[in-house]
């Protein structure tokens, strides 16, 4: 117990993490000081059937260094001595045929033993190895991925980009209406019960009432009247989305969950490409809602009166366009747009609280890179976006397939600043 | 409730090390959005930078820690290079997405398996990189008292870290009152009136964004020292936005203010955290509506409140001065 408030003192988040994990062990086996502690871990296959004869090494403080094998039973173990930080590491080759890790990066573990006479438990999940394929195969389907990437960054850019060209708020709460969409999806079909097909249009339904009229006309407008600059916009969007993210967290929990419906839909195969039938659907009804708003942009006269508020607000007030109604139109196109991309990540990859914080950065890349407060910039941004996150994958590591889109948005800026399709003024 | 214990805790962690760490990254954040108008959201990617650079150079390569630092504050001036060469001559919300881009990039590099030998992967690092700065501890023992209390290698890092904290705070005074800091505060006023002057305005916000870098950077020394250790998901976003709450919190373009910010913002934090883990571990919270790990998220979810609430109400903070900083510049 004294440990444990110590570690609360000095607030080392990390420490206090671990120590949580190690204090309901230490209530249930008291600790011998002169007790030796051992490291163990049972190994099985993807079927969860044991595997025996694979090797484990350890290394440990002091120059320790040790040797196991699995037994019939998949269980290895090592009696240790001495506290301090372990490493573990799995003989990948002793894997059967089809066995590999599920993060084959995860080969090495390392443990911390704080404390002797408890035993510490090593895991190694093991799963189907995967099947190599071929360079024309992977670019063929990551190019088919990067288009329903982009397609999802799109309809969420679009909102964004919307909303930042007649207001001028750059929005950091926006990943929120995708999480909450997404959210509101898996309640309505998990909990309520309702069939996935009627939750999703439902939760774009309460999307667009919830995070665009009801978010506009409480938060918004109210700060635009007060005559709010646009910097502490923004720094209020950042609270907005921190509170929401947290609060999603406290109602939903950490994990990342699936929907009941559709969650392991069977691809199809067609020449080079694989696909599931769900992916195809809420593709085709995501590029219906581009083509849409942009009718909606190109045509309508409320489509025409944002765009002459985005260009110029006074003089669109003054030729007796009502500015606020133009804002609250845009507020709803954008988080009906955003709330369906949020129903669409549910959908296919199943939904957590971070699922908007996530995508969030690919938005902005994707708005920057077309341009700033241009619809159509932010569309052909998205598609560079989510087609060059996946295709990197086949020359850098996946885990770092966002950081080349980040980077590409760097170098994309230093050659032309106002984005592939933003009018040179915009950027001032 | 055992409010002695609550007391204790709190006011701990108000001249705690997390409040060092803070009051450092939000003094490097006044520099840029405070005094010259640059919305760096990308402060967390310095920490990051000098956390990395303590621990990487003494673990994977045995230097001594003193060459540790001074690699830590080139790599963070090479950063802000980097950062501002594309963006300093764009508009301030360029150079806000760039900048978080840019943070993101070099946690998820600084997590990503590839460099796993030398920057240890997720788990990040963890060793006793600062043994060299523990060494000089001249503290046998930590204090206990019912209002105080730390461990000595703590007590020595908030001795040594409010020794910098204050050092940096009168070179800070000291700039912002020169000439120098009289124009950087024009230029966040009105970059073209500076230009018309025949001043290289460029130039300027470059060195505010390397001044400022380098300061964060130190708040990234701290934070791997006094942990011992170095993890990549802590140089998150989230950093830098409770960076810049700290700020607003205090008052942007005020020399001292970060460092209040950061006092009460620690003393809020740990307050209700205290009292809330309390107050559930204790039944009187009922279970159902906060259980006991949900503590820290409600923490969380009143700072994303507060910010938002003090900046709809009293956007120029506690000490700030409207008519300085009004914060309605242009974006």
């Amino acid at each position: 117990m004294a440990k444990s408030l110590t570690l609360l003192t000095l607030g080392r988040s990390a420490l206090l993490f671990l120590a949580l994990l190690i204090f309901p062990v230490l209530l249930s086996s008291p600790a011998q000081a002169e007790t030796p502690t051992k490291l163990y871990g049972v190994i099985t296959n993807s079927e969860g059937e044991p595997l025996s004869d694979i090797g484990i090494s350890i290394l440990g403080p002091d120059g320790f260094s040790s040797q196991a094998a699995t037994n019939e039973q998949g269980l290895w173990e090592v009696p240790i001595l001495s506290k301090g930080s372990y490493s573990i590491t799995i003989n990948v080759d002793d894997l059967p045929e089809g066995q590999a890790l599920t993060n084959p990066d995860k080969g090495t573990v390392k443990a911390n033993v704080f404390m002797l006479g408890v035993d510490l438990r090593i895991l190694f999940p093991i799963g189907p190895g995967v099947v190599q394929s071929s360079l024309l195969e992977r670019s063929a389907q990551l190019t088919l991925d990067g288009i329903l990437l982009g397609l999802v960054i799109a309809l969420a850019a679009l909102g964004l980009s919307l909303i930042f060209g007649t207001t001028g708020l750059t929005n950091f709460a926006h990943g929120e209406i995708l999480t909450l969409a997404g959210l509101l999806t898996y309640y309505l079909s998990a909990i309520v019960g309702l069939p996935v097909l009627a939750a999703a249009p439902l939760a774009v339904l309460l999307g667009a009432l919830i995070s665009g009229f009801l978010q506009d006309k409480y938060l918004w407008k109210p700060l635009r009247r007060r005559g709010t600059g646009l910097i502490a916009m923004l720094v209020i969007s950042i609270g907005l989305a921190i509170f929401l993210r947290y609060f999603f967290l406290f109602i939903f929990g950490g994990d990342t969950r699936q929907l009941p419906q559709y969650a392991g839909q069977a691809g199809i195969e067609l020449g080079l490409l694989s696909f599931t039938p769900k992916s195809i659907l809420t593709t085709v009804i995501g590029i219906l809602l581009i083509l849409g708003a942009t009718l909606w942009l190109l045509r309508t006269r409320m489509g025409k009166a944002s765009r002459a508020v985005a260009d110029n607000p006074a003089l669109a007030s003054a030729s007796g366009i009502d500015v606020q109604k133009v804002i609250r139109a845009v507020w709803i196109l954008g988080a009906t747009l955003a709330s369906y991309a949020g129903v669409v990540v549910t959908i296919n990859q199943g939904v957590s609280f971070l699922m908007g914080q996530d995508m969030l950065l690919l938005i902005f890349a994707a708005v920057t890179l077309g341009g700033l407060g241009t619809a159509n910039g932010a569309l052909v941004g998205s598609l560079i976006i989510g087609l060059f996150v996946q295709l990197s994958t086949l020359f850098i590591p996946t885990e770092l397939k966002y950081v080349g889109a980040l980077i590409v948005l760097i170098l994309i800026l230093i050659i032309r600043p106002q984005g592939i399709l933003g009018k040179k003024e915009r950027i001032g | 409730m055992d409010f002695l214990f609550i007391t204790q805790q709190t006011l701990s962690a108000t001249i705690g090390v997390n409040t060092i760490i803070f009051a450092l990254a939000a003094i490097g954040l006044n520099m840029h959005f405070g005094y010259t108008g640059l919305l760096n959201f990308g402060q967390a990617g310095f920490l990051a930078i000098g956390a990395y650079s303590v621990a990487v150079p003494v673990i994977s390569f045995g230097l001594p820690l003193w060459v540790a630092f001074l690699i830590g504050i080139f790599n963070s001036v090479i950063f802000a290079l980097l950062l501002g060469v594309p963006t300093l001559r764009l508009r301030a919300d360029y150079l806000a997405i760039v900048t978080i881009a840019a943070a993101e990039i070099v946690r998820q590099i600084a997590r990503s398996a590839t460099f796993n030998s030398t920057l240890g992967g997720s788990d990040g690092i963890t060793g006793k990189f600062g043994a060299d700065f523990f060494a000089l501890n001249p503290f046998k023992s930590g204090i206990d008292t019912p209002i105080l209390r730390f461990n000595a290698n703590d007590l020595w890092v908030v001795i040594t870290g409010w020794s910098l904290v204050a050092f940096i705070v009168f070179i800070m005074w000291v700039m912002v009152n020169s000439p120098w800091g009289r124009l950087m505060r024009a230029i966040r006023e009105d970059e073209d009136a500076v230009r018309s002057l025949g001043k290289n305005v460029y130039l300027y916000k470059m060195q505010s964004l390397i001044i400022g870098g380098v300061i964060g950077t130190c708040g990234g020394f701290v934070y791997a020292l006094s942990r011992q250790s170095v993890q990549p998901d802590n140089y998150g976003t989230a950093l830098t936005f409770f960076a810049y709450t700290v700020l607003i919190l205090g008052g942007a373009a005020r020399v001292f203010s970060p460092v209040i910010g950061a006092m009460i913002f620690w003393f809020l934090i740990v307050f209700i955290e205290q009292v809330l883990r309390q107050g559930v571990s204790n039944n009187l919270i009922p279970d159902w509506l906060i259980g006991a790990n949900q503590v820290s998220q409600i923490r969380f979810m009143l700072m994303g409140l507060g910010l938002m609430l003090l900046m709809i109400y009293r956007p120029q903070g506690i000490f700030g001065d409207r008519k300085e900083l009004a914060l309605d510049a242009k974006a």
